[in-house]
């Protein structure tokens, strides 16, 4: 349901308290600092079941004991964040030797990674080192994960990564 | 950004009594900003951008981390920063916030020429009616603050409303709510003079600066926006806060000493024209008495309708 | 942190360095400022820049990029020559009466003992406790020594279970008179020869933080606030050290208003650490396997420390419990594939055998060994170091792929600006760029710099075609186990036997991941000493039920107990503060155990009363033989004050360590000031071991170093504006606005020196790469003088690149700041030395 999110322009603008009367109130956690201040999403519309819903606003939270309703210059331009027209939209592809992106479906997309893994894990595996101890390693592998990923999406990676084998397993934490 | 809850005190160019003064009773609100715990991180400004909908526009970095060199038609609040080193030699980063200080005598309003164009409401809030604006700019040069904006594109001139539409309905301007360190208060002007008093008082106990001080300028009658300041005796240290303002002597004398003479004038001529019909008497014309009135209007005594309600 | 946001505003005392909470952490700073206003509590800030938060302070201290340990262990030998030391608490909570083995030498000449310069390491044998009893009793009946000193140990060295003590703190070799010892060459005089603090400056602060301890009392609290300032340095994990080490020495840790307290620059960056996101742990700090861990107990034996204390005390050596979360952890990871008699499967995972870690991942992709990568929301081109090296070791890789919200720099690296068409086509790299959700469009916890887990609910749905990060990855997975299914494969078993039990695979519930992480009995349990009993199948309470023989599963043992049986305790809102502390027991879960302030033990005296009665945290009852309180004891509940059990549960020791022994640290038991790798001086306390011994540099083509001799004579380091996030707001036009070029702060003399105005662009090169942008000319960075030479420092914002709003338009040079950084780490945490680099600087 992609009505007008992405445009600015065609965005419904409201005005005066308007803005935050009776919307829907979704309370959630702003992505940037480690402060993480609580934020009240607004949406257009009381979640009937003929609205879609549309971000209006975004303010902070006044029950949240750290930040208590404040929120800083990157906290408080939260809604143009969420209504972005730099978002990417769609999977894209740039071949060996290519210059620029293609469109690929998610599907193709996500089998070719999924060959790709398969081929640099079997290439790279290396089951004992050379004093003949069992190291399970997957060599050519690595995974570098973001600092807004949430801790159950954290704990994934760890499940699937070390089960490949994965070593060179980093994150934003380190540096 | 008509209010038609709130009760206004005040309206530029208007001739005769503001309808329901003195009716209701409400309370000055004021805005309190303490630039002592100004961190100048601009959550204020962008508070504002985001609650009025304000365009964007382009800017330029100008070796300073503000965003702009003064306020826009589209951008209400700005952070103005200043380097300042002390006597001791010392380095103060000064951060001020600048809005529309709401004026409890407001040099934009005084100098305003179009009907209810600006009010002034009960609780102080000075707010411009952009529907009654007719781009003179009279309130540009009437401003001791230099806040009023005209905007080329909607050929009005825009400012800080202190988020009327949110105090109206009870809630704090979108700035002082965004506020990370509580440099912004909001509530009752009594209220927030004591507690900028406390502070200031604080500062000069137990912070070292002597001359800590409340920034609420007599000149203009006091403001509903005040500050906390580390030198009350330098405000225009803080990007040129002035130290005394008033309303510009030009727009006073117009709007004061001239209208009086212009009243007195007119009631000279009304004056004139009492004694010349005490003198002569009303002019008499021929008219016939009997002719009837249009179309059933109300009889010109108290009388009821007969077939009216008791 | 060991305390929280909100406690910042108990403290009486703040020293705020290495971090700008109030340019990087807004709604954080209204705490310390609460504590200025509601306490008249101090403000210390010390930053190679006056910052946003310098303008908050009562005094602030200009220090040079990198010699932040001289400042502290400064800060150290004054606490000890005035007497400004909680003397309790020292001898009770940490390791200052414990005796070292003869043979340690401390770092005159720049080099502990046992370095060993072929491995270009150190031998940590003489790093150790001396094995004994009560050493300032001369009784010989009263603790036996176990052994002889200097009998050569069969096994690898370990600490003594009986460690020698002198209560008298007097033993030449106890660690109080070693620390005393260590810190009496940073002298006044000294730290202003390193850190270019004026003499006269340095003591006001010193004077001024110390004051806490004034004539012994204890009733107040000091805090120390830091951020990436100090952990990204060559050196970073020890400045960190000096600075606990200075808490401990005044008695702040675990006391309200005050500890140690690290503030995250991401919102996820701590429950990324504690769920393991990085090479060298499994989830909740447990250490990951390596090649000498031949099967489950040699790992267990190797990973599982044993106490090491005085006789006379206990020590609860809570990491003693490692096999029962380590089982559980093999237990939700491979479920029925992980039985005793299969060892719990623990060769599933990878041994690991040497540093992967950040820089060696591009490193290793630089000289060809690793093929491919996963970026998800992680921009490597841009985080650096050495953003020319990243580009290059990119185009050397088979395939990546990025997850991404906005088009970013690592999935365009192949046409980085310069990069020509010829260029593109001899890059072979197969990119695949998915389009994710973003926060507003996710589920799920995060964890903030306080340790609090929030749970948030999705607002919207991802736009256009974006999915899920979490789907992303299930789909890719899943795709992956049928291949091997049908193909086999090297080592299938453990992708085939990981356990994916959501209830639609392909779109994981991020509810039902947590609730596993929390953990679950897999049998019926009874707890022996409450007699609770918990059914198969439900959810644990908390990490106390762990078992090690398989009865119980749990991803990650510190995060167990938030979301039980009694529901997501992660996701609560409760807004009550009965203490009026700031802790808020029923907002969110923090972990452990919901535990508000760490080590909260030690504010209480012995006999367990809070040291300041107004600000009581936990206490001992003792009608009801319990420790209870406001906030959660960090501590075993019923253990009396006079069994003497240390506060400190997670170390062997019991307590606090001012001395840490054997290879808790691969530079030394005890910090030292060590120069950056690139520094316009030789450090003046070891001109011929200026830099640390033990740093790892690269050597490939890309690593390049400069020096004064060559010209690179400006300290340049690195930072985030308040106005922007990393690189993300580069696409919002709010922040754009508000900020909208690069720019480079340098002081005014020095612009006065090369003839540039604020505006005018300058020119900034380092032995890797040029910067250029516009010139910030500013009073707030002065020149300093570092061992009488004078030297400028310069400071660079990182935020733009080449692909953003401004970047798009050609508006600005389109070069992250990172073309300059070095590719050098610390030796113990592997952060990069982003700070504190030299540069020289021209008119462009």
């Amino acid at each position: 349901m992609e009505i007008s999110r992405r445009s600015q322009d065609t965005r419904c603008r409201l005005v005066g308290l308007d803005k935050i009367g009776l919307l829907t109130r979704l309370r959630s956690t702003c992505p940037y600092c480690s402060v993480s201040c609580g934020v009240i999403i607004y949406t257009l519309g009381d979640k009937a079941k003929n609205v879609t819903p549309q971000v209006i606003h975004v303010e902070g939270d006044p029950d949240h004991p750290i930040n208590r309703g404040t929120l800083c210059p990157k906290g408080a331009s939260l809604e143009q964040d969420i209504l972005n027209e730099r978002r990417l939209l769609k999977p894209q592809v740039r071949r060996p030797g290519a210059t620029d992106w293609q469109d690929i479906s998610w599907d193709d997309a996500l089998n070719e990674i999924a060959r790709w893994v398969k081929k640099s894990r079997d290439d790279t595996f290396v089951e004992k080192d050379q004093q003949g101890r069992t190291v399970n390693r997957c060599e050519g592998v690595a995974f570098t994960g973001g600092c807004t990923d949430t801790n159950e999406f954290n704990y994934l990676v760890v499940k699937t990564m070390r089960s490949l084998g994965v070593c060179y397993l980093e994150n934003q934490a380190r540096v | 950004m008509s209010q038609a809850t709130l009760e206004i005190r005040a309206i530029s160019g208007h001739s005769g009594s503001v309808p329901g003064a003195g009716v209701r009773r409400e309370f000055d609100v004021c805005k309190l900003i303490d630039t002592t715990t100004c961190i100048g991180c601009k959550a204020c400004e962008v508070a504002c951008l985001e609650w009025n909908g304000l365009s964007f526009s382009e800017t330029v970095f100008n070796n300073s981390y503000q965003t702009m060199p003064e306020t826009q038609w589209n951008y209400w609040n700005l952070i103005k920063f200043n380097e300042h080193e002390r006597e001791d030699g010392t380095l103060q980063l000064l951060m001020r916030k600048d809005q529309c200080m709401h004026c409890e005598e407001p040099g934009c309003l005084i100098a305003c020429p179009a009907d209810g164009a600006i009010v002034q409401y009960v609780n102080g809030i000075v707010d411009f009616q952009q529907d009654h604006c007719i781009g003179c700019g009279y309130c540009v040069t009437g401003c001791p603050f230099n806040i009023p904006k005209f905007s080329p594109t909607a050929r009005k001139v825009f400012k800080c409303t202190l988020c009327v539409d949110r105090v109206t309905q009870g809630l704090e301007p979108a700035c002082i709510k965004a506020c990370p360190t509580g440099c912004l208060h909001f509530g009752t002007k009594p209220d927030m003079k004591a507690l900028a008093e406390t502070r200031a008082k604080q500062l000069r106990e137990y912070s070292g600066f002597e001359n800590a001080g409340v920034y609420d300028p007599p000149g203009v009658k006091g403001t509903h926006v005040i500050y906390v300041l580390h030198d009350a005796s330098n405000p225009e240290l803080y990007g040129g806060l002035p130290k005394d303002p008033h309303v510009p002597w030009a727009v006073s004398f117009w709007k004061k000493p001239l209208k009086w003479i212009g009243n007195i004038a007119m009631i000279g001529g009304l004056l004139g024209v009492f004694a010349h019909y005490l003198r002569f008497g009303p002019k008499i014309e021929p008219a016939d008495e009997e002719t009837p009135r249009q179309g059933g209007a109300a009889p010109r005594t108290g009388t009821r309708d007969p077939g009216g309600r008791p | 942190m060991t305390n929280g946001w909100i406690d910042i505003k108990n403290t009486d005392m703040m020293l705020i360095m290495g971090g700008n909470p109030a340019e990087n952490h807004p709604c954080g700073f209204k705490w310390p400022l609460e504590a200025k206003r509601n306490r008249n509590a101090k403000m210390i800030v010390v930053d190679p820049r006056y910052t946003r938060t310098a303008s908050t302070a009562d005094l602030f201290l200009q220090i040079r990029a990198g010699a932040d340990i001289a400042f502290l262990g400064g800060l150290i030998n004054y606490a000890i020559d005035n007497n400004r030391i909680a003397k309790d608490y020292l001898l009770n909570y940490t390791n200052a009466a414990f005796v070292v083995k003869e043979g340690f030498k401390l770092p005159e000449d720049g080099l502990f003992s046992g370095f060993d310069p072929s491995t270009v390491a150190y031998d940590t044998a003489t790093w150790n406790y001396e094995e004994g009893g009560d050493l300032s009793r001369k009784s010989a009946d009263a603790d036996p020594p176990a052994q002889k000193p200097g009998a050569p140990a069969a096994a690898p060295p370990a600490l003594p279970a009986n460690a020698a003590y002198d209560l008298a703190l007097q033993h030449p070799r106890c660690v109080f008179q070693l620390l005393k010892k260590q810190y009496s060459r940073y002298t006044p005089e000294m730290v202003e020869r390193i850190t270019g603090i004026p003499r006269d400056l340095f003591l006001k602060a010193a004077d001024l933080f110390t004051s806490v301890r004034k004539n012994g009392d204890m009733t107040k609290a000091a805090t120390i606030i830091y951020a990436v300032g100090w952990t990204q340095h060559t050196f970073g994990t020890q400045i960190i050290r000096t600075a606990a080490m200075l808490q401990l020495l005044l008695g702040n840790v675990g006391r309200a208003g005050g500890g140690v307290n690290a503030l995250r620059g991401h919102s996820n960056i701590q429950g990324a650490t504690d769920m393991a996101g990085i090479f060298d742990n499994l989830p909740g700090y447990l250490k990951v396997p390596n090649p000498t861990d031949s099967d489950l107990t040699t790992y267990l034996k190797r990973t599982t420390p044993t106490a090491s204390k005085p006789g006379p005390w206990q020590s609860f050596n809570y990491w003693s419990n490692t096999p029962k979360f380590m089982v559980s952890f093999l237990m939700a990871m491979y479920g029925d594939a992980a039985r005793k008699q299969s060892d719990f499967a623990f060769h599933y995972l990878p041994k690991v055998d040497r540093n992967y870690s950040w820089t060696e991942i591009w490193d290793n992709m630089y000289r060809g060994s690793v093929k491919g990568m996963f970026a998800f929301g992680m921009n490597g081109v841009m985080i650096g170091p050495d953003q020319q090296k990243n580009i290059d070791a990119l185009k050397k890789a088979d395939w990546l792929v990025v997850g991404e919200i906005y088009p970013d720099e690592t999935s365009e690296f192949w046409r980085a600006p310069g990069t020509t068409a010829d260029d593109m086509k001899k890059i072979n790299t197969t990119v695949y760029r998915l389009p994710c959700a973003g926060f507003a469009e996710k589920d799920g916890s995060m964890t903030n710099s306080a340790r609090w887990l929030q749970w948030k609910n999705a607002a919207l749905p991802p736009p256009g075609e974006a999915r899920l990060d979490q789907d992303i990855l299930a789909q890719i997975l899943l795709r992956v186990r049928d291949l091997y299914r049908k193909e086999g494969g090297k080592f299938p078993d453990p992708i085939l036997n990981l356990t994916w039990p959501y209830t639609d695979p392909e779109h994981p519930a991020l509810a039902d991941v947590a609730r596993e992480i929390n953990g679950r009995a897999l049998a019926d349990l009874t707890d022996p000493a409450t007699k609770q009993s918990l059914n198969a199948g439900q959810q644990l309470p908390g990490f106390a039920w762990l078992r090690d023989d398989g009865t119980t599963s749990c991803g990650n043992w510190i995060y167990s107990g938030s979301w039980t049986e009694a529901g997501p305790q992660l996701a609560r809102r409760g807004t009550e503060d009965p203490s009026g502390l700031g802790i808020f027991p029923n907002w969110a879960w923090s972990w452990p155990a919901n535990r508000r302030v760490l080590y909260n033990r030690a504010s209480c005296d012995s006999v367990g009363r809070p040291w300041d009665p107004e600000r009581r945290q936990v206490w001992w009852n003792e009608d009801a033989q319990r420790w209870v309180g406001n906030d959660i004891p960090d501590f075993k509940p019923d253990s009396h004050p006079k069994d003497h059990m240390g506060p400190f549960i997670m170390n062997p020791e019991g307590v606090g360590r001012i001395f840490v022994p054997l290879a808790g640290l691969a530079d030394g038991p005890f910090p030292e000031h060590y120069e950056p790798v690139e520094s316009p001086v030789q450090n003046p306390l070891h001109p011929n071991q200026s830099s640390s011994p033990v740093v790892k540099k690269f050597t490939t083509a890309a690593d390049k170093f400069g020096s004064p001799e060559q010209g690179f004579d400006v300290v340049c380091t690195t930072y985030r504006l308040t106005e922007h996030y990393h690189y993300w707001t580069k696409n919002n036009p709010v922040n754009v606005q508000l900020i909208p070029e690069p720019f480079i702060e340098i002081p005014v003399e020095l612009a006065d020196q090369i003839g540039v105005r604020g505006g005018e662009k300058i020119k900034v090169t380092s032995a890797r790469g040029t910067y250029a942008a516009k010139a910030f000319v500013t009073r707030r960075i002065k020149p300093m003088t570092i061992d009488g030479k004078k030297v400028y420092q310069i400071g660079l914002p990182i935020h733009q690149g080449f692909r953003g709003i401004q970047e798009d338009a050609e508006r600005n040079a389109r070069t992250p700041a990172n073309v300059l950084t070095p590719t050098v780490y610390d030796a113990n945490a592997y952060t990069p030395e982003f700070k504190g680099f030299l540069v020289k600087v021209e008119k462009a």
